[in-house]
């Protein structure tokens, strides 16, 4: 198992400098301007200097390496100073955003905490909520806990949470007055009071995204369980008598968590890569709302950064699903 | 809702005084301002976001601006400069400020006229890629006479010498903070760039790029009454329906910036009660370029878009009129912009006096008479409505940037133009991509390759001098200038050129505007550009925000000192 693990990890770094190589590639060539977005008062004369200044003018695999070795070695070295205190920070120049002129890094990592927590938790309650359900579902098909079952999943499906959103938003903000709007990044816990404002504040985006994360997931619950409850081995556990509990909560829930560990895990990484549409429709600003205005603003050493982490994300929650695997179904051994 | 009242309770408290509740400096408590595309930087220089300029408007001052009004009033200088009282040269190339002596950066140093000729230095820096390097254009001195006055000199004569220090997007900067910054090492300068030190009534207390800013007010402001208000939140993110809606509908924000939409949806956001809508017109015109070169793609590149390829079709003024006359005016701007846009014939627009009103015959809709000028121009009737000659269909490609009211723009003036048997092949272009100046994209509004496009321009300050300047011939954007420029439809006319020429050399206002006036009526009368509609900017304010007046010459956050919370 260590041996397959190792092995892995060796084989992901090729695989990512070729994504990085065709992150890099991509976003350079397509078109746009990063100074599209400014005023048309600003003569193209002076645009052009603002380009120069952004280190537009030299060639195309320069640009790669020095990337690689700003986004592999100096911005990890001050990631890791800020962490521990310790005095590795690789001096030099650091990759900059074109639109705020500060080092990528520092912005992502302002980013992260909002991220997590409302994502974050929206996915935690997402799989709490679904399991269940998915599994009573299985176990009682086509009972009215399936119908209505079924029905919410599809709802989460099924209607966009920029719908849902708005629709919270019009409800508990504007007509009842409740809830806030808007997520104020800034806000700090403090004590009771604040707490109970940071928790206002994540009702409506967590529940949005949560109803469609338990979508997703208590339909491949469901369906697994369906899977394994009409197995042999399910008659066997019953014919030697023993109880309902047992059956399905250690014979067919061990088996058919195999297939949904793998999907939860493969989730994780979006949660870093935020919720673009309903951080934008609650203000929270986090990594979706800093990548898709870095995307308008073609601010290309931001979009290039955080999708490479994303690619990072995917490959290294891919390798914990396969091991995962390995862990729950003992048939499957690597080594 | 709860901790806003608690909040505005706790400002009434404060401010018990009943004589004036918002006499002193922040007694009006706590603002909330929302720009719903949030600011990067502090660093106007760095940026040319109006976004930008705006936020660090709140920090950084320039020595003259333009008020609500458009007239130029002193900032942190004494008065502003002009022949009449010595301060411009008598032969316009050189211009003296005199700059207050009461004033105080945030860090209680005093400004001098050092800090001033280092805002000059920083921004001509030919490496520092400076967004408003165009305000120093034909510069080439700045320095202190003594600690208070400065000396800017011209390499020709200058009738409107308010380019350098005038506007937020021209302010002083602190020599001692940005002193390591210049050029190449500009951006470097994080934490100068997201903390700059200032004169101006905020200062900030932290700053996160693309998200939100908190401020608080300078201790060390001129005024020691003011700001009213003792902390800012200037937030960002979302989108601009939902700004509208924490202003008007929630009550959670007190501002909000460039509410473009729909009208009916603002009209029903204001029926919330807690905000209103606030609209003020400067310059920016939604308008239509024909193009005079031919962009067919039959003809190869370098030749096609070019002056050596006239256009088939719209160099004939029957057709380029026709084509206006075909337009309701009226309709676009009800349907588009509601109270936010107004109708108009005009290339200039305002301020008044710079408006002509010789052209005011385009607003009504006259099918009938497009119709004789297209027929008087050998355009014959085909057997699909669509007229033809000589073998070829009156066909256009139209392309403009993607955005709601310019689709509906596109298909009603399809639908007219089709009235009129002319064809409409409609294009939309992502934003990003249209008016970016990528040389090797073949979709920006600059390479033009389409018969006509669509999309807004404005001039900066209250002077239209360069803008009608953009209009000349050898400004078109072209091979040899990697299709950079400014003269998008390609126009050329020698006598409008001349004219121009004379407008550059007159320093009298009222003729400036006559000679502008007459440069207006030349374009629109040769029926170069067709205008749609004078576009307002559109802010909402809550209804507990006074003494706020919108200022579209200047950044909105221009008189956010004598902002304050009205007590109910």
């Amino acid at each position: 198992m260590l041996n397959f693990t190792l092995r892995r990890l060796i084989l992901a770094v090729p695989t990512l400098l070729i994504i990085s190589l065709l992150i890099f590639l991509l976003l350079d060539f397509a078109p746009g301007d990063p100074t599209a977005n400014m005023p048309l008062t600003i003569p193209p004369e002076v645009r052009e200097d603002m380009r120069r200044a952004l280190g537009l003018g030299e060639p195309v695999h320069i640009r790669y390496i020095r990337w690689l070795y700003l986004v592999f070695v100096v911005e990890p070295s001050h990631i890791l100073a800020n962490m521990t205190g310790l005095d590795v920070a690789v001096e030099g120049n650091r990759l900059l955003s074109w639109q705020s002129r500060s080092p990528v890094a520092d912005i992502i990592a302002q980013r992260m905490p909002q991220t997590l927590w409302v994502v974050g938790l929206s996915y935690l309650f997402g799989i709490m909520i679904a399991l269940p359900i998915g599994i009573i579902s299985a176990y009682r098909q086509y009972s009215w806990f399936d119908q209505v079952g079924t029905f919410i999943a599809m709802i989460g499906f099924s209607i966009p949470t920029f719908f849902t959103g708005v629709l919270l938003i019009v409800i508990f903000s504007v007509n009842l007055g409740w809830l806030p709007s808007m997520y104020d990044t800034t806000h700090s816990v403090t004590d009771w009071s604040s707490f109970v404002r940071q928790v206002k504040m994540m009702i409506m985006p967590v529940a949005v995204l949560a109803l469609y994360n338990a979508a997703q997931i208590s339909r491949f619950m469901r369906a697994s369980m369906l899977d394994n409850l009409n197995q042999d081995y399910v008659r066997t556990a019953r014919a030697k008598g023993m109880n309902e509990r047992v059956v399905v909560l250690l014979h067919v829930l061990r088996n058919s968590m195999i297939p949904v560990v793998t999907v939860i895990a493969l989730g994780v990484p979006t949660i870093f890569a935020g919720a673009i549409i309903t951080e934008q429709i609650f203000r929270v600003n986090g990594l979706g709302q800093l990548l898709i205005t870095a995307i308008y603003a073609n601010d290309i050493p931001m979009v290039q950064t955080l999708t490479f982490i994303f690619a990072v994300l995917i490959v290294l929650f891919n390798l914990i699903a396969d091991v995962l695997y390995g862990i729950l179904d003992p048939r499957i051994r690597y080594d | 809702m709860k901790l806003k009242t608690a909040l505005m309770g706790a400002a009434a408290c404060v401010a018990l005084a009943p004589l004036a509740a918002h006499a002193e400096r922040g007694s009006s408590g706590h603002v909330n301002i929302i720009y719903w595309q949030a600011p990067t930087i502090m660093n106007p220089y760095l940026s040319g976001g109006t976004k930008e300029m705006d936020a660090s408007s709140l920090v950084l001052e320039p020595l003259a601006r333009y008020d609500h009004e458009g007239q130029i009033v002193p900032w942190l200088a004494e008065e502003v400069p002009t022949v009449d009282n010595g301060g411009v040269a008598e032969d316009l190339k050189s211009i003296t400020w005199k700059i207050r002596d009461d004033i105080l950066w945030s860090d209680g140093t005093p400004l001098t006229a050092a800090d001033v000729v280092f805002s000059a230095e920083y921004c001509m820096h030919p490496e520092g890629g400076c967004a408003y390097r165009n305000n120093f254009d034909d510069v080439i001195n700045v320095e202190a006479l003594d600690d208070h006055t400065v000396l800017v000199e011209f390499s020709t004569p200058k009738p409107v010498p308010y380019g350098p220090f005038v506007t937020s997007g021209s302010p002083i900067i602190q020599a001692e903070q940005f002193a390591d910054c210049l050029g190449a090492r500009a951006p470097e300068c994080s934490e100068a760039n997201f903390n700059p030190i200032g004169t101006g009534p905020f200062v900030v207390d932290d700053f996160r790029p693309n998200d939100v800013i908190q401020l608080s007010a300078n201790e060390n402001y001129r005024d020691p009454d003011k700001p009213y208000f003792a902390t800012m939140t200037f937030a960002g993110g979302g989108d601009a329906n939902g700004a509208a809606r924490a202003v008007m509908q929630t009550g959670e924000m007190d501002y909000a910036w460039n509410l473009q939409l729909a009208p009916e949806v603002l009209e029903d956001m204001e029926a919330g009660g807690q905000g209103e809508v606030i609209v003020a017109f400067g310059s920016l015109l939604e308008r239509i370029e024909l193009n005079f070169t031919d962009p067919s793609p039959d003809l190869p590149e370098g030749v096609r878009a070019t002056r050596d390829a006239p256009h088939p079709i719209l160099t004939d003024i029957r057709v380029r009129e026709a084509l206006s006359r075909a337009i309701d005016r009226e309709l676009l701007v009800e349907i588009g912009y509601g109270d936010t846009g107004r109708t108009t014939c005009n290339f200039v627009t305002n301020p008044p006096m710079f408006a002509s009103d010789a052209n005011d015959d385009c607003i009504v809709q006259d099918i009938d008479r497009a119709n004789e000028l297209l027929d008087e121009a050998g355009w014959e009737p085909g057997p699909d409505g669509i007229r033809v000659k000589d073998g070829e269909r009156l066909s256009l490609s139209y392309m403009t940037s993607t955005n709601a009211v310019r689709q509906d723009f596109q298909a009603l003036i399809q639908q007219w133009w089709s009235e009129i048997g002319v064809e409409a092949r409609l294009r939309n272009i992502d934003a990003s991509v249209f008016f970016g100046s990528d040389p090797g994209s073949t979709d920006t509004y600059g390479r033009m390759y389409a018969d006509v496009s669509m999309w807004a321009g404005l001039f900066e300050g209250t002077d239209p001098q360069t803008y009608l300047g953009e209009r000349r011939c050898g400004e078109e954007p072209r091979p040899e200038t990697q299709w950079q420029g400014s003269n998008m439809n390609r126009y050329c006319n020698e006598e409008y050129d001349a004219l121009h020429r004379e407008l550059t050399q007159t320093a009298d206002i009222e003729e400036r505007a006559e000679i502008a006036r007459q440069l207006n009526d030349i374009i629109i009368q040769d029926y170069a550009i067709l205008p749609l509609v004078h576009r307002g900017r559109v802010s909402a304010k809550s209804h507990t925000l006074g003494g706020n007046k919108l200022n579209v010459w200047d950044s909105e956050m221009w008189d956010v000192a004598d902002w304050y919370r009205i007590e109910e």
